[in-house]
């Protein structure tokens, strides 16, 4: 079994804000994060599969149509957007890097080809700031 | 004998890139996807560097703590987890492209700063686009 990695990236704004809590209460608990008129990050996104290699090309997965595929269906939603207003796949969600991660992985799997086994995401807000994710 | 000494700074915040000259075809046409109405953002990699004579009684330049609560108290704390386009005096007629944001944060920090020191702004707007001021 190997594990191969495409690493991608996307800008956001966003803002932690529980919208069933006053606005006191969110800022109590998200701090800055609660900002009213948003913030923003460079997210890194890792996608890793598993499997074995192709015997007639050596590979896991091609890594091209994997980046093709990840732009396609992912970073498209999200790079330059507003991930609480202009995503549809975070509408109602607490846009927090947890759920995020669970949100890209519930858009990405339904497109990989058949027998393609996404092993783990994992999600960099910041630098120091990451998520990890293996589909349960 | 000069050297050279840098402190590195990081500050998250949302912005759009608009210019409200232009109709909004020209400002997409221009901006593309940093044109977005509602925002994007960026983790913000600032880096300041000081150049002078180092003191021999401390072996420093400058004290960087020194020049880190500077930057924390002038700068990040006007900016970090803002939306520079809407929470910022800075920004309120200023477009917040790299370039500007690093010629801002210079003018916020240059006269706090002993003007023996020469003094230039790097700023990361993601790990492959970043700016410098003055040049």
């Amino acid at each position: 079994m190997v594990y191969i990695t495409r690493v991608e990236h996307f800008n956001a704004a966003h803002k932690l804000f529980n919208p069933s809590w006053s606005r006191e209460k969110n800022e109590e608990v998200f701090g800055k994060c609660a900002n009213e008129n948003w913030h923003g990050h460079n997210f890194e996104l890792y996608v890793t599969l598993k499997g074995e290699p192709n015997p007639d090309t050596g590979f896991v997965f091609d890594v091209k149509r994997l980046s093709v595929l990840v732009n396609e269906h992912v970073i498209e939603k999200l790079d330059h957007k507003n991930l609480n207003i202009d995503v549809d796949f975070m509408k109602g969600k607490i846009c927090s890097s947890e759920n995020l991660v669970i949100g890209i992985w519930n858009e990405l799997v339904p497109h990989l080809p058949k027998g393609v086994q996404l092993h783990c995401l994992k999600l960099y807000e910041t630098p120091r700031i990451f998520v990890e994710y293996y589909g349960n | 004998m000069k050297v050279a000494v840098y402190r590195k700074e990081h500050f998250n915040a949302a912005h759009r890139l608009n210019n409200p000259d232009w109709d909004e075809a020209t400002n997409q046409r221009v901006f593309g996807k940093c044109n977005n109405p509602h925002f994007h953002g960026h983790n913000y990699e600032l880096i300041i560097k000081i150049v002078g004579e180092v003191d021999p009684a401390t072996g420093y330049v400058m004290d960087l703590k020194v020049l880190g609560d500077l930057t924390k108290q002038h700068v990040l704390n006007k900016f970090d987890h803002k939306n520079l386009n809407e929470d910022t005096e800075e920004f309120k007629n200023l477009n917040p492209s790299a370039e500007n944001i690093a010629i801002v944060i210079y003018d916020l920090l240059r006269d706090k700063i002993d003007p023996k020191f020469y003094m230039q702004v790097r700023l990361y707007e993601t790990e492959r686009n970043f700016v410098e001021y003055p040049v």
